[in-house]
């Protein structure tokens, strides 16, 4: 996983000569328009997720895209077939396992999820040509990628995001108030499965970036983080983007210049940014509810 | 924009409500040269092939306020999926606003029952009440200021005053109360300007002050901006001075009239096939006592919910 065989490289403090070392490699080239393609999709999916309570139903996705991607590579095709085929497959399963009641069977999609990922470990273990074995699968690299796939993730990724675009009012209709939304003629049942599509792709997607295990850094942390700062729909959509980008460059410049994974920085990243939310949004309540005790602090901070 | 509509629009909206505005007496279903804005004749429907109820007639003149009554799980939400077009009737002749059910829901406002959002949904007040506006347009409205988008804003600050849920409405939904959320979801219903209200137990959850608040509401609604109300109630007493026209559902058949034609010993006990007691107490509350499950009887339903 480590870049530095040939000398490590040094942070400078410099950005543009950092930058300008950083790009100077095709490959980082690559993995950083992949990163930030991957950022602006998983987050916007991401943000439905979280409103509509579907973490468990992304978790498991995930979870499919590590045999999808091990099975690929077991068949000889490149890993990027094995994550979309698999985690669009899984999101189909999902709908129809829910049939027409509006909650997930989630023992059952726990057991086939159990079962896929004992197969993904055994078919990494059956192809013995990935030198770390499952891991980069599991939690990510940013190394190897190749130009083609950064082709393959931005046609993906503007499908997906065309799609939201097209169906993103009716879908936050039907996630909110699913029932009114019925009343006014919004296919609820329909926008939910196409979204368990979407999510699928999304989902292939940024575990290419995070691995399999780590979807959730980019998927969920920032939208939760954004929701967490403001109840603004537009407004927390676009923190999400923002949070799940800032997350990836930064999370891929402090990979390069370190030894350790970029799955770990991408997560840990994220991660302090929901704490940082939080505590940002307690110690505003904190401080309102002491404006609304004393009405001279009140006049100060309005 | 239809006449209603604008006679709706320019109603401004005084806050008292007349206490007994059926004394004018237009008990039968009024202008009967026009089309009702509900007709059912002879309606029955089922569900999981028990019949819940059959051969109900009802005619719903603009601007009434009507009540459906019964016992739980006698079929009033199912009513009122079976307005909406959710569910079709088995039997008989169903109208809405002069069409088949389904095809006039852009002009119904629709309250779900029992609906309260986690606490943990962080979309506000404000944006739910805007979604009963435009939130069934595909496509993603453009962040730039525009006509449409203003005259959108001022609609949903206008229901949002008429309802009076001006100082909590930017809040999260999920952190307003059981009463608040009940308020802005009527909001929700209204923001269209419907010309029918369907509102299924919207006092369930309330406490008493604001049953009665929200009932005024409803009322004045209906009466001064002229749209018909259908409400499911658990309980007669908050809305009894508001009503035009009552519909009690039984095992079967139903009862339909004015609160005073249907609320009796007499209606209710051939309704139900037991001795069915209607009492009134000194304050104008009406008991109903014998009834398979009486419907003035707080039960504990009510206990211990948010206020
Ligand atoms: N999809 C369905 N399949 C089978 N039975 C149903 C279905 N929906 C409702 N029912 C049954 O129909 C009956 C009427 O239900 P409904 O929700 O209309 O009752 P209700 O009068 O609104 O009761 P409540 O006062 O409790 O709200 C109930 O016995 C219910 O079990
Ligand atoms: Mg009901």
């Amino acid at each position: 996983m480590m870049l530095a065989e040939s000398g490590a490289p040094a942070w400078s403090w410099n950005l543009l000569t950092d930058f300008q070392e950083m790009w100077s490699y095709p490959f980082m080239v690559n993995a950083f328009r992949a990163g930030a393609i991957v950022a602006v999709v998983a987050a916007v999916v991401g943000w439905f997720v979280v409103l509509r309570r579907q973490t468990f139903a992304a978790h498991t996705v995930s979870a499919v895209a590590f045999p999808g991607a091990a099975g690929a590579l077991l068949l000889g095709v490149s890993a990027v077939y094995g994550y979309f085929t698999l985690c669009v497959a899984a999101a189909l399963v999902i709908a129809a396992l829910r049939g027409g009641g509006d909650h997930e069977e989630s023992a059952l999609t726990g057991t086939v999820q159990a079962f896929l990922l004992a197969s993904g470990f055994l078919f990494t273990a059956l192809y013995r040509g990935l030198l770390e074995g499952p891991q980069t699968i599991l939690f990510g690299t940013f190394l190897g990628i190749t130009s083609s796939q950064v082709t393959v993730l931005t046609v993906v990724g503007a499908v997906v995001l065309a799609a939201l675009a097209l169906l993103g009012r009716p879908l936050l209709f039907a996630s909110v108030d699913p029932k009114v939304a019925a009343g006014r003629g919004v296919p609820v049942r329909a926008l939910s499965v196409v979204f368990l599509v979407l999510l699928g792709a999304a989902t292939a997607e940024t575990s290419q970036i995070t691995g399999t295990l780590l979807v959730f850094a980019l998927m969920v942390i920032p939208a939760a983080t954004a929701q967490v700062l403001t109840p603004r729909p537009a407004l927390s959509l676009a923190l999400a983007v923002l949070l799940a980008f800032a997350a990836t460059w930064l999370g891929l410049t402090a990979a390069y210049y370190s030894p350790y994974p970029l799955g770990f920085f991408v997560t840990t990243i994220a991660f302090a940014g929901y704490l940082l939310a939080l505590g940002w949004r307690s110690l505003r309540e904190v401080l309102s509810r002491r404006a609304v005790a004393t009405p001279a602090a009140r006049e100060v901070t309005a | 924009m239809n006449p209603i509509a604008k006679a709706r629009e320019a109603v401004t909206h005084s806050a008292h409500t007349v206490p007994n505005r059926r004394a004018g007496g237009h008990d039968t279903a009024p202008n009967s040269g026009r089309d009702p804005v509900l007709a059912l004749r002879g309606a029955a429907v089922r569900v999981g092939g028990r019949t819940l109820w059959s051969g109900v007639d009802l005619r719903i003149g603009s601007g009434e306020f009507t009540a459906v009554l019964g016992p739980n799980g006698v079929g009033k939400s199912t009513m009122i999926k079976v307005l909406l077009g959710a569910l079709p009737a088995a039997a008989g002749e169903v109208r809405v606003l002069g069409t088949r059910p389904g095809q006039a829901n852009d002009r119904i406002g629709y309250l779900p029952q029992r609906r309260s959002f986690d606490a943990s949904l962080r979309i506000r007040g404000v944006d739910v009440v805007r979604m009963g506006l435009d939130g069934d347009r595909w496509g993603v409205p453009l962040p730039f200021p525009s006509a449409r988008r203003q005259a959108a804003r001022a609609r949903v600050d206008e229901v949002i005053e008429l309802v009076g849920a001006s100082a909590y409405a930017h809040r999260p939904i999920g952190q307003c109360s059981g009463g608040e959320q009940q308020r802005l979801l009527i909001a929700q219903a209204l923001i269209r300007r419907p010309e029918l209200l369907l509102l299924d137990e919207p006092l369930d959850s309330l406490d008493l002050p604001n049953q009665s608040a929200v009932a005024a509401l409803i009322g004045r609604i209906s009466h001064q901006e002229g749209v018909s109300v259908v409400m499911v109630a658990h309980d007669v007493n908050p809305i009894l001075h508001h009503l035009d026209r009552v519909v009690y559902l039984a095992e079967g058949g139903a009862a339909a009239g004015t609160p005073e034609e249907v609320i009796t010993s007499g209606t209710l006990t051939r309704l139900y096939g037991t001795p069915v007691e209607v009492l009134r107490t000194s304050d104008g509350r009406l008991v109903v006592v014998g009834q398979p499950e009486a419907p003035a009887v707080h039960t504990d339903r009510h206990s211990g919910g948010p206020s």
